[in-house]
């Protein structure tokens, strides 16, 4: 592994770019240059793992306990990677892809500041996941963080909450991080399960096949120890977040009955969702997949976007966590390698197959957690009119209410030009969700109707400095100075 | 989204939902009228949510003087509509009129724009549009932020900016409170002249009207025909860069760099015949930033946080067209490619005119019918 | 509002200072990261209501933890590795743009 720290290093052409080094990028990125293709792998962290293995190589947690086995698993990713000839750029931004005029790609990269064009025949977008928004009243509040923000200070810094701390939400990943956080010493006050008990009701059809699955022991031993030695409340109806310039209490409410709980930290957690904002600015088709009810890149059995050459693997496309993001990075690799000509179709199913085989093992089970986890209406589109949906442009709940029904908006574009919501830094990572929602919910029809934000590169902040300063064409000075 | 099927009727409708079509219909609800809006969905070419959002006079109505005059009109009568605006709406659209300048970074530049200006103050009754052209010192004296690349500027004091996002809620708003019928999702298939009135027919279902106004940007060339009008208009791709909210330091708009009131500042304005193609491109980007950061080294260090890019509705010269059907009357033509700067006049002179039947002379030199007779010596 | 599992050994740390203030935290750490070490909870202030905010993903999407870094506004600290001697500061509401480039 050949790791570039500065803009100029980067060559002008490889075949294949991979964006990301989570699991499904690092096990790409080796794959393909164990076949011999050139490789970029771009990453804007300063070290490799992505969020699941965040920091594999660098974390001060000495005591394999507390962050478990299953994070120590993605070193050997990592020691794959290095053992190849791939060029690795931590730190370093892919803010555009766009196809160019050879029928390749055009990367728009930044590091250290400066930005730079390179080529490449072939994609993988190995963008991962992101905590899906969870906007409830207060929200904004210093020392309101997601149950991800937590878990990556404590695997990249050995961080632990100091005060009193709340736990709040659903899904796997928040028993786990209870687990951790418990492990590690922090203090506990309480863990809110924001779980409706009906999607027990929804989940029960997908219990055999889940009870097949390799989720089964890891899941049920995490629930289990952190019922048992943490304070839980169940079917939490309503949070609220309160405080002035800090979180100093939550108000929670279960079984009808609302109390406050002061605490110093709060963790927000209500499962993951993609990250689609470089597919969708590249231009990728997307659609809303129920099950998961989240908006995903649509790709095929290969991990092949709507654009040819475009692959995107690992929760970018459909959540499926760390052991099948590493196989759909293996998977696309390989695709990626039979597009450009390196191996046969034949050669490309043979090698793939008991990959595909292991997906399949590794993806059982999956449909019982998403609609057992699947979070309440009411905190995916938030009932209370003050509660802030856009974090950047600070839009709230009521506004976007009352502009969807008095004033007769019908999806998220036009919303955002009327009140800037996705408009702020973030665009509209933390706030898209909610928004289609409230939309949804004002002209009761489907999210999938409404649609998404349609985004635009840059996708990642870049200067107008390094804008400045990448080479123009002809045509583009014609079209300009007039 | 699909409306529900339905069969109405309406005294006036509107097709199209953008800053022209709302401009209009505000103008015609406060007039009295009952009126219902026609518009397409949350995706379809929005010049109204793409553009530039500057009340400019300066350079415009070369060829035709009588668009200079109309222009200037507007923007006097800007200062009327922005009270209106809060007073129905409740929103201040952050009008202001401080003066525009357009900077030039080359000698050249500076001379093509010195003679556009002449030219225009050649024409008949243009003599006392007031400009000034400036060089390199006297530009940087009204504006410090320049940088040694800047030659000189034309400077004219007609020149102003708005929040453009904020008229199209307001415009938005206030026809809403004035009960105008806005129908999202209800694209326009057929319009049929009957019974001295329209029957506007789509998958929605179908509505009848006294009088219809066409407002349906890139939309009237297909909808004009129907009604025995000519809209040949064409789109114009331009594309914007906006950055970071930063603290104000840019009081006068420039023509291709502003600062909004929010605080970002918006950088445009490319031009480019792509067809109805909207995908950003890099070196576009690139050629605008550059130009931005030299004509103010102190952009270059801010984020770009988005870029967009919107089809602008271009006659074939460029200039707007208002027309009333000459086969169907009570059918008009509204297209243009300032739907911000003209909007004081949509709203207080245009929609008046059209309830009362018929459009003011000073519009006549704007119909269709410029394209199809010789030009005059 | 963070604390570290382990005491930090001096070869590890690294000083920088947050509005004049002297820190320290660990080499490896993040700007965040070492902000949250440091008991810091808001680091800016929103350039739209003026509302303290701090860090909330740690993970480069929410754009909460900007600050100012020697002299440069709105940078994200979750991405940045801290560095010996860093000047950091609130960032507070708007960014103030360059001083003019001679």
């Amino acid at each position: 592994m050949n790791t570039l720290r500065e803009i100029g290093q980067l060559a002008e052409h490889y075949d294949i770019a991979i964006v990301g080094a989570g699991p499904a990028g690092l096990s790409a990125a080796a794959s393909a240059a164990e076949l011999g293709l050139s490789v970029l792998l771009a990453d804007e962290n300063p070290a490799p793992g992505g969020q699941i293995y965040r920091a594999i190589t660098t974390t001060p947690v000495a005591d394999k306990c507390v962050l478990g086995e299953d994070y120590w698993k993605g070193g050997a990713l990592v020691t794959r990677l290095e053992r190849t000839a791939a060029a690795y750029a931590p730190g370093c931004t892919v803010w555009s892809v766009a196809p160019d005029e050879t029928g390749g790609f055009e990367l728009g990269l930044s590091l250290g500041g400066q930005a730079r064009l390179v080529s490449a025949g072939q994609i993988i977008l190995a963008t991962g996941a992101q905590e899906r928004p969870f906007p409830i009243p207060g929200w904004t509040l210093p020392g309101v963080m997601t149950a991800g923000a937590a878990q990556i200070a404590l695997k990249s810094s050995g961080l632990v909450p100091s005060g009193r701390t709340v736990i709040a939400g659903c899904g796997p990943l928040l028993y786990l991080l209870a687990g951790q956080l418990a492990a590690a010493g922090a203090n506990i006050v309480a863990v809110l399960d924001t779980t409706p008990r009906r999607n027990w009701l929804f989940a029960l059809a997908s219990l055999p096949d889940f009870l097949l699955s390799p989720y089964l022991a890891k899941g049920l031993k995490l629930m289990l120890q952190a019922r048992r030695k943490l304070p839980f409340r169940t079917g939490v109806t309503a949070l609220a977040a309160e405080g002035t310039d800090k979180v100093t209490s939550i108000s929670v409410t279960h079984g009808g009955r609302t109390e406050t709980i002061a605490c110093d930290a709060l963790l927000l957690h209500q499962g993951v969702i993609p990250g689609i904002n470089l597919s969708n600015a590249a231009g990728c088709a997307q659609h809303f997949d129920a099950v998961q009810h989240c908006w995903t890149p649509t790709v095929d059995d290969w991990f092949a976007s709507s654009i040819p050459g475009i692959a995107i693997a690992g929760d970018g496309a459909g959540i499926g966590g760390a052991e099948s993001a590493a196989l759909r990075g293996e998977i696309a690799a390989l695709d990626a390698a039979c597009r450009l000509g390196r191996i046969s179709e034949a050669q490309r199913n043979a090698k793939a197959a008991p990959t595909q085989a292991e997906l399949a093992r590794s993806l059982r089970g999956r449909r019982f957690l998403d609609l057992l986890y699947r979070p309440a209406e009411t905190f995916l589109a938030p009932p209370v009119d003050e509660t802030i949906v856009c974090r950047c442009e600070e839009v709230t709940a009521g506004q976007i209410r009352d502009t969807a029904s008095r004033l007769g908006v019908t999806g998220p574009n036009q919303m955002k030009a009327f009140l800037r919501c996705g408009m702020g830094p973030c665009q509209g990572r933390l706030c898209g969700p909610t928004v289609v929602e409230l939309i949804a919910q004002a002209h009761k029809v489907s999210p999938a109707e409404v649609g998404y934000y349609r985004l635009r590169p840059p996708v990642k902040p870049i200067t107008l400095g390094e804008l400045a300063a990448l080479p123009p064409t002809e045509a583009a000075v014609k079209a300009v100075v007039r | 989204m699909t409306a529900q099927k339905s069969i109405s009727e309406a005294d006036i409708v509107v097709v199209g939902g953008g800053v022209v079509g709302g401009a209009i219909a505000l103008g015609l609800a406060r007039s009295g009228a009952r009126v219902t809006i026609l518009d397409e969905g949350d995706v379809a070419f929005r010049a109204s949510r793409g553009n530039f959002a500057l009340v400019w006079v300066q350079s415009k109505g070369l060829g035709m003087p009588e668009y200079a005059m109309w222009s200037r009109r507007s923007a006097e009568q800007w200062h009327q509509l922005s009270g209106v605006l809060s007073e129905e709406a409740g929103i201040d659209v952050a009008h202001s009129q401080p003066g525009g300048f357009m900077l030039c970074l080359s000698e050249a530049e500076l001379e093509q724009r010195r003679q556009v200006m002449q030219r225009l103050h050649n024409q008949m009754s243009l003599a006392d549009f007031p400009y000034e052209i400036l060089d390199h010192g006297e530009t940087k004296r009204r504006l410090p932020d320049i940088g040694p690349d800047v030659v000189g500027s034309v400077y004219s004091p007609l020149d102003g900016h708005v929040n453009s996002l904020k008229l199209f809620r307001a415009l938005r708003d206030a026809t809403q409170r004035r009960g105008v019928d806005y129908r999202p999702n209800c694209t326009v298939d057929t319009i049929t002249p009957r019974d001295g009135g329209f029957l506007l027919r789509g998958a929605f279902g179908e509505i009848a009207a006294g009088k219809v106004v066409l407002a349906a940007g890139l939309g009237n060339a297909r909808l004009a025909p129907m009604v025995g009008l000519d809209a040949p208009v064409k789109p114009s791709k331009g594309q914007i860069i906006v950055t970071e909210k930063t603290a104000p330091f840019l009081h006068n708009p420039m023509v291709t760099v502003r600062q909004t009131d929010e605080g970002g500042v918006m950088i445009g304005d490319s031009q480019e015949d792509r067809d109805f193609d909207t995908v950003v491109r890099q070196p576009i980007l690139s050629v605008m930033a550059e130009r931005a950061v030299r004509m103010f080294p102190r952009l270059a260090g801010l984020n770009v946080v988005r870029t967009w890019s919107a089809l602008r509705v271009m006659s074939p010269d460029g200039f707007p067209i208002y027309d009333q059907s000459l086969s169907h009357p009570g059918a008009f033509l509204v297209t243009c490619h300032s739907g911000v700067t003209l909007a004081a006049n949509h709203v207080l002179t245009l929609a008046p005119a059209i309830l009362s039947g018929g459009l003011p002379d000073t519009l006549d030199a704007f119909s269709a019918r410029r394209f199809h007779v010789p030009a005059h010596a | 509002m963070f604390r570290p599992m382990h005491e930090l050994k001096a070869a590890d740390a690294l000083g920088f200072t947050l509005d004049g203030r002297a820190m320290t935290a660990r080499a490896g750490d993040t700007v965040a990261a070492a902000l949250l070490a440091n008991g810091v909870e808001a680091c800016r202030q929103t350039p739209v209501s003026g509302a303290p905010r701090g860090p909330y993903c740690m993970m480069g999407i929410c754009f909460e933890c900007l600050v100012v870094i020697d002299g440069v506004g709105n940078r994200q600290g979750c991405l940045i590795p801290l560095q010996q001697g860093m000047r950091i500061e609130t960032q507070a509401g708007r960014r103030q743009p360059d001083a003019v480039r001679a």
